[in-house]
């Protein structure tokens, strides 16, 4: 057993450990930390792969902005817990057998070939791969037009946010 | 690091799926919403594996850059999501999403 499948191993098993009480635990609070944890487990996994932009990417908006968001929704709602009312007892049984059908699925499929199981990936990486020198130019070499639609997902995302949250009872007073 | 694509793509499938059973077992509207993000952050996993995987070419790096466009796109639906999620609080109290159910006949 190699380095790099221990690594692997052990990066996983916290990422899925994470994931799985992020599911369980009944405060809101504890899901979204659980959740930032997951996020950077993921990140390191990206730096492993040759991917440092993304990586960074993934740990400025992911785990800094978006769970900042949802930290501060949270509080302000003050809705960490919620007691559950339970309308369909027989869903959660359900779930959890299909939800294990699925990874069995995947697991098979992944491993019925056997021909490309034990390939590993190609060590001749070019140099700068996944920077951001070389992402930024494709970016906006290649991908100008969606790069730009991004923009105005974004402002729009934004214009959204204010027209949905504003308060229509104290305007019309 | 030097794994399997397979293995990786095995992690990507567990946490995809951890995500959609976080959606159909939890009734708190945001755990739903971070289950979604965890799903889409899997998909982002199995692209870096993929663009890793077919690391000398040049064309790799587009699977870098559509993980881009993802976190972008998320970060707007989450912008979104949560100012409904503010809404929906603030005329029902509750964001249980068993309690709003208003629309069933």
């Amino acid at each position: 057993m190699d380095v790099d499948l221990i690594l692997f191993i052990g990066i996983g098993l916290i990422a899925v450990i994470s994931a799985i009480s992020m599911l369980a635990s009944r405060n809101a609070i504890y899901s979204a930390l659980f959740l930032v944890i997951n996020f950077i487990t993921m990140a390191t996994l990206f730096l492993l792969m040759n991917a440092a932009f993304i990586a960074m990417v993934q740990v400025t908006v992911y785990a800094g902005a978006i769970m900042v968001l949802f930290l501060f929704v949270i509080m302000l709602l003050g809705a960490e817990r919620l007691q559950s009312t339970r309308s369909m007892p027989w869903q959660l049984p359900v779930a959890i057998l299909l939800g294990l059908a699925l990874i069995a699925e995947v697991v098979f499929a992944l491993f019925n070939d056997a021909a490309n199981v034990a390939e590993g990936f190609s060590e001749n990486v070019a140099q700068g791969f996944g920077s951001p020198t070389s992402i930024g130019r494709i970016l906006f070499d290649q991908y100008l037009v969606p790069f730009e639609i991004t923009s105005i997902l974004l402002l729009v995302a934004m214009i959204g946010a204010i027209v949905i949250t504003r308060d229509h009872r104290k305007e019309s007073q | 690091m030097n794994v399997p694509l397979n293995y990786l793509l095995v992690l990507s499938g567990v946490l995809f799926t951890i995500g959609i059973l976080g959606v159909l077992v939890r009734r708190n509207a945001i755990v739903i919403f971070m289950s979604i993000e965890l799903m889409l952050n899997s998909a982002n996993l199995a692209l870096i594996a993929f663009a890793r995987s077919f690391a000398p070419a040049a064309e790799a790096l587009r699977g870098h850059v559509l993980v881009f466009f993802v976190i972008a796109v998320a970060a707007a639906e989450v912008a979104i999501g949560l100012a409904l999620i503010v809404v929906i609080f603030r005329t029902k109290q509750s964001i249980d999403v068993d309690q709003v159910s208003s629309l069933k006949g």
